[in-house]
């Protein structure tokens, strides 16, 4: 048993839909595999957790040479800039996901949280940001500083995403 | 090729340990693996959860995803996850005879 994953502690630190992402699915895979997890939010992954905001989050189209238009083609990076494209690339990936049976953010933190994983936002960003616990979403437990975040993760592999 | 004995048959298992042939797996047979698995009783709550992963494993060839399951066999996630504690992906597949689940969600 010693050489398996029995605890995960994962960190988000941007505000993107695909920066967002990949730390939920971590967090829900985790918890079905048997795995404990934790969810820390930082900087402007906060904003996957702040109530009205959770809903409407966005692909960063700027300064992302990976970005492919639909068929594949690499997109010239200047492109991304043009009005409405993160809009765009949002509802594409949005439209993606559900057909992977992907959930929405706000879905996908309550199954996070039925699930058993925790989650935290972190206090020097909430100080920094001017935020309070009634910003966030119910399925957040507690605002807790970085000291308080090791405590929480003590015998777990912590991942930053 | 990995086998166990349980109730008094030889059943071949895959490399993550779950049944092998879809067709060997009986109700005598979950109730063995889920006592493995440390689940003493398959409560009738476990069953709409097994049979409902049978029914998707076997139209669609996979096992559904927690969030199907939740949405569509009328087991929220809460609960999936207190009727199968270790994880309600691998467990309940193991115990409904079926592979590992194949999806991230």
């Amino acid at each position: 048993m010693s050489d398996q994953i029995e605890k995960v502690s994962i960190v988000v630190s941007r505000g993107s839909l695909e920066g967002v992402y990949p730390g939920l699915i971590m967090a829900n895979g985790a918890r079905m595999e048997g795995i404990e997890a934790t969810l820390f939010f930082t900087f402007f992954g906060l904003d996957a957790i702040i109530n009205n905001r959770m809903d409407n989050l966005g692909v960063a189209t700027v300064g992302n040479p990976a970005m492919r238009i639909p068929g594949g083609i690499k997109m010239p990076t200047w492109l991304g800039a043009i009005p409405g494209m993160s809009k765009f690339a949002t509802v594409m990936m949005k439209k993606e996901m559900e057909k992977l049976d992907i959930p929405p953010v706000r879905e996908f933190i309550e199954m996070i949280k039925d699930a058993g994983g925790e989650l935290y936002a972190c206090k020097a960003t909430v100080d920094m940001f001017h935020l309070t616990k009634n910003d966030f979403c119910p399925q957040v437990d507690e605002i807790i500083s970085v000291g308080q975040f090791y405590e929480k993760s003590a015998g777990a592999q912590i991942i930053f995403t | 090729m990995e086998t166990v004995e349980l109730v008094g048959r030889k059943l071949e298992l895959d490399a993550d340990g779950h049944l092998k042939n879809l067709n060997d797996w009986d109700k005598e047979v979950a109730k063995e693996f889920a006592r493995l698995e440390g689940i003493e009783t398959l409560t009738d709550r476990h069953w709409i959860v097994l049979e409902f992963m049978r029914k998707e494993f076997q139209e669609k060839g996979d096992a559904p995803s927690i969030r199907k399951l939740t949405k569509e066999s009328g087991v929220d996630t809460k609960e999936l996850y207190a009727l199968f504690p270790k994880g309600p992906a691998k467990k309940a597949a193991k115990i409904a005879g079926l592979p590992k689940p194949k999806g991230c969600i």
